[in-house]
C-alpha cells in the first residue's frame, strides 16, 4: 500500500518539476525501500504537511525551551538565597542537557511509537526510519520530527519542575540519577498512557497540554522528594528569604510568554483551536495573579510581588490541561480558581503538613494541575475542544478525570518514593550539613556569586 | 590625630560629605553595613513564610583628621546626619598612632 502510494505521489509530480522516467523510477525505487525499512504502520508518509503549522510548532517549540532555559532558571534561582543561586540554574541545565538525549535516545519512541496501553515501542530507537517526510498520526501536518522535538521540550520542562522542591539542599549527584530515572520511569510511562496512545487516553482522560504529564506528576513528585530528602537545615527558624525576586520576576515573564508555546502549541496547528488556547492561557495567568494578589491585599494589607508572580504561575499551571477544551472566558474563572487553591496549598497546607517544598512545586503545579483537570471536566466545551463537560451535560467526564487524577498521582508519588531510595543507596540524596551551610554553588559547583 | 567612625542613614551621605568638605576634610571611606540599635526592623513575608528582619541598612563614614578639627567634624556630621527619628546613628573618635600617604611615603599630619 505504501509503495503505491509512493509511485502514485511520483507519477503525481508537476509537470514543471521535469522528474524524467529515470528519476521516477528511481523515486519509486527508494520509496520501497524506505518503506520496507518501516517496521510500524504507524507512520504515515503522507503529503499531509501543512508549512503553516510547521511553522508555528517550530516556534512553539523554541518557546517551550525558553520556558527551562531560561524562565525556570531564572524564577527558581531568584527565590533561592545567594549562596545557592548558581546550582539551581545547574538543575535547569542538567535536565536541558540530559533529557534530549534520553528522549532521541528512547523517550521519544517508547511515548508515541505503538498503540500498546502501557507503553509504545523502540522503532524510533535513535529515531531510527524517521525521514525528513514522515509524519506521527499524532500530528498529521508537521514532520515527525518537529513533533519529537516539541515533544521533547515538554519532557525536559516536567523533569526540570521537580527539582524546584529540594532546591538548596539535593546533591547535584544524586540529582543527575533522580533526573534520569524519573523521566524513564514516571514522565515516560505516564506520556505514554494520556498522550501516547495509552490506557488513560484511551479512557478518555483529557490532558491537553500537561495538567497531568506535567504538572501533577511533577508536582507530586516535588512533594515526596521534599518529604523524604527533608527539611532544609534553618526552616522556620532561619531566614531563608529570596536572593533576587527581581530574577523571579524576569523568569515568571518568561514562562508566560513561553506557555504561548506550551499551551497554544499543543493544539499541534496554526488555527483557532491554538488562539483559543492561548486567550484561556493568558487570562487565566492574570486572572491568577490578581487573585492571589487581592488574598494577599486583605490577608497581609499588602499584594506581594512574589504574591503576583505566584498567582500568575498557578494560574498557567491550573489552565494547562484545561486550555484547548475550554472557552477563552473561562480561563479567567480557572484562574480565580488556581489562585485560592494554589494560594492556600502554598500557605495553609504547606505549614500544617510541614514539609519544606522549597519552591511550591506541589502548591503551585501539583495541586494546579490536578484542579487544572478536574476543571477540564467541568468546564470543556464542545464547540471548542469537542468534549463535552459538566456544564454541558456530561458528568462522565469529571469522573475519567478523577480516574486520570488518581493514577497519575499514584504512580509519580510511588516511584518517585523508590527511584529516591535507590538512589540513595549509591549517593546520599542531600548534601553534607557543611556543604549545605556553605552553599550548593561553592560545595558542588565551585563556583560564587560575587 | 583622630580616626572619626560614623554610622549614619544611607540617605544622609551626600549632605554629610558636602558638609565635611566645607570644613576642610577631603577624604573619607564609605562602607555598607547592618545596623540594629533602638531602631526596630521589619516584617517580610515570603509565601507565608514571615521573617522578622532586625538589621537595617547604615553606612560607616570613617575619616581621619588633625586632633584640633576632630570636634568640628564630629558637630558637621551630626547636625547634617540628624532627622531627628530613631535610627540617626552614632560617632566614634578614636585615636591613630601613625598613618601614611601611600603614594609619596608622606607620613602623619602630611598624610592626612
Amino acid at each position: 500500500m505504501r509503495a503505491v502510494t509512493c509511485r502514485a505521489a511520483a507519477s503525481a509530480a508537476p509537470v514543471g518539476t521535469r522528474l524524467t522516467r529515470r528519476r521516477r523510477s528511481y523515486l519509486g525505487a527508494g520509496c520501497a525501500l524506505l518503506a520496507a525499512g518501516f517496521t510500524t504502520p504507524a507512520f504515515a508518509q503522507a503529503n499531509t504537511i501543512n508549512t503553516a503549522d510547521t511553522a508555528w510548532m517550530i516556534v512553539a517549540t523554541a518557546l517551550v525551551l525558553m520556558m527551562t532555559i531560561p524562565g525556570l532558571a531564572l524564577f527558581y534561582s531568584g527565590m533561592v538565597r545567594k549562596k545557592n543561586v548558581l546550582a539551581t540554574m545547574a538543575q535547569s541545565l542538567a535536565a536541558v542537557t540530559l533529557i534530549s538525549i534520553l528522549w532521541v535516545a528512547f523517550g521519544y519512541s517508547l511515548v508515541f511509537s505503538g498503540n500498546g496501553p502501557w507503553l509504545g515501542t523502540l522503532d524510533r530507537w535513535f529515531l531510527a526510519g524517521m525521514t525528513m517526510d514522515s509524519v506521527n498520526p499524532a500530528a498529521k501536518t508537521i514532520p515527525e520530527a518537529l513533533f519529537m522535538l516539541y515533544q521533547m521540550t515538554f519532557a525536559i520542562i516536567t523533569v526540570a519542575l521537580v527539582a524546584g522542591s529540594v532546591a538548596d539542599r539535593m546533591r547535584f549527584s544524586a540529582y543527575l540519577l533522580f533526573a534520569i530515572g524519573w523521566f524513564m520511569f514516571v514522565y515516560v510511562p505516564l506520556a505514554h498512557w494520556i498522550w501516547g496512545g495509552g490506557f488513560l487516553g484511551s479512557a478518555g482522560v483529557l490532558d491537553f497540554a500537561g495538567g497531568l504529564v506535567v504538572h501533577l506528576s511533577a508536582g507530586i513528585g516535588g512533594l515526596v522528594a521534599a518529604k523524604v530528602v527533608g527539611q532544609r537545615h534553618g526552616y522556620g527558624t532561619e531566614n531563608l528569604s529570596p536572593f533576587d525576586l527581581s530574577l523571579a520576576v524576569v523568569g515568571t515573564g518568561l514562562l508566560w510568554v513561553g506557555w504561548f508555546g506550551f499551551n497554544g502549541g499543543s493544539a499541534l496547528g496554526a488555527n483557532s483551536r491554538a488562539v483559543m488556547a492561548i486567550i484561556a492561557t493568558h487570562l487565566a495567568a492574570c486572572s491568577g495573579a490578581l487573585t492571589w494578589g487581592a488574598i494577599e491585599w486583605s490577608a497581609r494589607r499588602k499584594p506581594s510581588v512574589l504574591g503576583m508572580i505566584s498567582g500568575a504561575v498557578a494560574g498557567l499551571g491550573t489552565i494547562t490541561p484545561a486550555s484547548g477544551f475550554v472557552a477563552p472566558w473561562q480561563g479567567i474563572v480557572i484562574g480565580i480558581v488556581a489562585g485560592i487553591i494554589c494560594y492556600w496549598a502554598c500557605t495553609w497546607l504547606k505549614h500544617r503538613f510541614k514539609y519544606d517544598d522549597s519552591l511550591d512545586v506541589f502548591g503551585v503545579h501539583g495541586i494546579g494541575g490536578l484542579t487544572g483537570t478536574l476543571l477540564t471536566g467541568i468546564f470543556a466545551t464542545a464547540s471548542i475542544g469537542g468534549a463535552s463537560g459538566l456544564l454541558e451535560g456530561n458528568p462522565r467526564l469529571l469522573l475519567t478525570q478523577f480516574y486520570g487524577v488518581a493514577v497519575t498521582l499514584v504512580w509519580s508519588a510511588a516511584v518517585t518514593f523508590v527511584l529516591l531510595k535507590l538512589v540513595s543507596l549509591f549517593v546520599p540524596l542531600r548534601v553534607s550539613r557543611e556543604h549545605e551551610l556553605e552553599g550548593l554553588d561553592i560545595s558542588q559547583h565551585g563556583e560564587a556569586l560575587q | 590625630m583622630k580616626l572619626v567612625v560614623a554610622i549614619i542613614k544611607p540617605f544622609k551621605l551626600d549632605e554629610v560629605r558636602q558638609a565635611l568638605t566645607a570644613i576642610g576634610v577631603h577624604g573619607m571611606t564609605v562602607t555598607e553595613v547592618k545596623g540594629y540599635g533602638r531602631q526596630k526592623g521589619h516584617t517580610e513575608i515570603y509565601r507565608g513564610a514571615e521573617y522578622v528582619v532586625n538589621f537595617l541598612p547604615k553606612l560607616r563614614i570613617e575619616i581621619a583628621v588633625a586632633s584640633e578639627l576632630a570636634e568640628k567634624a564630629v558637630e558637621v556630621i551630626t547636625a547634617n546626619a540628624r532627622t531627628g527619628q530613631i535610627g540617626d546613628g552614632k560617632i566614634f573618635v578614636t585615636p591613630i598612632d601613625h598613618a601614611l600617604r601611600i603614594r609619596t611615603g608622606e607620613t602623619d599630619s602630611d598624610a592626612l
